[in-house]
């Protein structure tokens, strides 16, 4: 009893204290920025591994959860003899709500391990300890160019992703549906508004970005330099990045409906 | 010229580049060094020898101000390392250099941009002249021709040459070696000993070589410090090492099995753990 006790207590303090240590380095990443955009190669490089390289994951997944969302939507839809709206349920649903957070789960898979993994690795093969020594601050050369990268990338590839979806929406309503293209696309522009959904979407996938990259480089650099270490930090990464991302979406989407 | 230390007392000297005094370090209650004294006089080329674990590595961090002591002080030319901010030691890490113990070349670079990569950050050469450099360096350890390949191309010795080459690549003041000999076949490992010489040499830098192949370090050091349990058991000229009697530096020196360094750890005994009961005079009639 008193044992478990002290285990909760042990693990209460490691978490605050993980949480201090994610703050702390989270601030040293920000001080240490200005090479990542004065020297813009280093993030552009980023970008292309981070972000570019997840499009495929990213539009493919987009796609086909706009065609099982067109699906879904018309089956409830034709019950209320409202199965032309589905234009407006796939592209609300996609630009407020799904675009943002599967993105940011999906990102946080495909690169945000990646990334974890990358700088892990380098830990272990003192590779930080040595760029250290060259007197080059690793948090400014290896850590900024990628967590910025992550930043700039994520709302490109939720809104790739929102586009993706809505086009896979269309060819379930127009093709598989039946209903008027000219009718799918009036009833979307007319419903989806540029400020509450549109921006909030963005405003949301930018904070899921700030997230996802801060996690995935602080679980790297924290991480054990042991092959064990790296595949613990890898899975923490994906693990704390989705409930990170999934608190944020609550948090986020009851600010931005009170604001409605 | 630098007189080198013939005992333990380390007199500060402008000819001293490195100096270590009373340096207690230790992570928590466990005190890796004890009381470390030494010195490092300048262009010359030391080495630190002792069994795994004594605590080498850890005096080659506390020399380039990844540790901060206990207590004690290490002096890095001539500016207290501890003492110093994170753009001063910098500044002083500018003048140093070290080479890993597995090279650290970064992974996603090829050969030419690892040797490249200190001269980009630091400098503003045009890019024609920093080739011209990086040619020349690699040129220096035999690897010119691998300049296009990446490290996992490489063999673990050529990796610790091209490694050599990066470590020199700003003609440091101080270059420190972490276990450079470790796992080499012996033409790789002649050739990484002869290298470290002649870059001392040739350069007129000080080198510091924490290491425990003797024979190697005998062949090209100018003074040698044993470190054991923490605290420095002996030290000398090479000369003076293979004549010395004191235990710990004879049972190293000559390989003996058993000595200061006892074979078996500390164990409980051998047939206690076995289970086995010894037979008594009674239950043998």
């Amino acid at each position: 009893m008193i044992n478990g006790i002290r285990r909760i207590g042990s693990r209460g303090i490691e978490t605050i204290w993980r949480g201090g240590s994610l703050a702390r380095f989270f601030w040293l990443v920000l001080l240490n920025s200005g090479m990542s955009f004065r020297r813009l190669h280093l993030t552009v490089r980023e970008i292309y591994f981070a972000g570019v390289m997840s499009l495929v994951i990213i539009m493919v997944s987009g796609l086909f959860i706009g065609m099982v969302l067109g699906l879904q939507g018309f089956e409830t839809l034709q019950k209320y003899g409202a199965e032309e709206t589905m234009g407006v349920l796939v592209a609300l649903s996609l630009v407020r709500e799904l675009g943002p957070v599967v993105t940011a789960l999906l990102f946080a898979s495909r690169a945000g391990s990646a990334i974890t993994a990358e700088i892990g690795l380098m830990k272990a093969t003192e590779q930080l300890k040595a760029m250290d020594m060259m007197a080059i601050d690793p948090i400014a050369r290896v850590v900024a160019p990628r967590f910025w990268a992550g930043v700039i990338s994520m709302p490109i590839l939720a809104a790739l992703f929102s586009a993706m979806g809505i086009f896979g929406g269309y060819i379930v309503a127009v093709a598989v549906v039946g209903i008027d293209p000219g009718v799918f696309w009036a009833n979307m522009q007319s419903a989806v508004d540029f400020r509450y959904d549109i921006l909030n979407g963005i405003i949301k996938s930018i904070a899921f970005g700030i997230a996802v990259s801060v996690i995935a480089t602080f679980e790297g650099f924290d991480a054990d330099p042991t092959a064990e270490g790296v595949s613990r930090a890898t899975t923490r990464t994906v693990v704390s990045s989705a409930l990170t991302v999934l608190a944020l979406d609550l948090i986020l989407t009851a600010f931005m409906i009170r604001g409605l | 010229m630098p007189t080198l230390l013939t005992n333990a007392a380390t007199p500060a000297s402008k000819d001293n580049f490195v100096e270590i005094n009373n340096v207690d370090f230790g992570y928590g209650k466990r005190l890796i060094l004890k009381g470390i004294t030494m010195a490092v006089p300048k262009g010359k080329l030391v080495a630190i020898m002792g069994g795994s674990g004594c605590g080498k590595t850890t005096l080659l961090r506390l020399i380039g101000g990844q540790l901060k002591p206990s207590s004690g002080t290490v002096k890095v030319a001539g500016q207290v390392v501890a003492d110093l901010n994170r753009q001063q030691l910098y500044a002083l890490r500018r003048k140093m250099s070290m080479l890993f113990q597995f090279g650290a070349l970064f992974t996603d670079m090829s050969v030419f941009d690892n040797i490249a990569f200190q001269l980009r950050e630091h400098t503003d050469l045009p890019e024609d002249m920093i080739r011209d450099l990086v040619l020349m360096k690699l040129n220096a350890v035999g690897l010119r021709g691998t300049a296009k390949l990446y490290p996992a191309e490489l063999s673990g010795g050529m990796a610790r040459r091209v490694a050599l080459a990066r470590a020199v690549t700003l003609d440091p003041e101080l270059i420190m070696y972490d276990e450079p000999f470790a796992g080499l076949d012996p033409i790789s490992l002649a050739a990484v000993g002869n290298t470290i010489r002649r870059l001392n040499d040739a350069l007129g830098a000080t080198s510091i070589v924490v290491t425990h192949d003797v024979v190697e370090s005998l062949q090209i050091v100018d003074y040698l410090y044993f470190v054991a349990d923490g605290k420095i058991v002996g030290q000398g000229t090479p000369d003076e090492i293979r004549a010395s009697t004191e235990p710990f530096v004879k049972q190293f020196v000559h390989a003996e099995m058993d000595g200061p360094v006892p074979f078996h750890y500390p164990a409980p005994k051998y047939a206690d753990d076995l289970g086995l009961q010894l037979p008594t005079a009674g239950a043998a009639q």
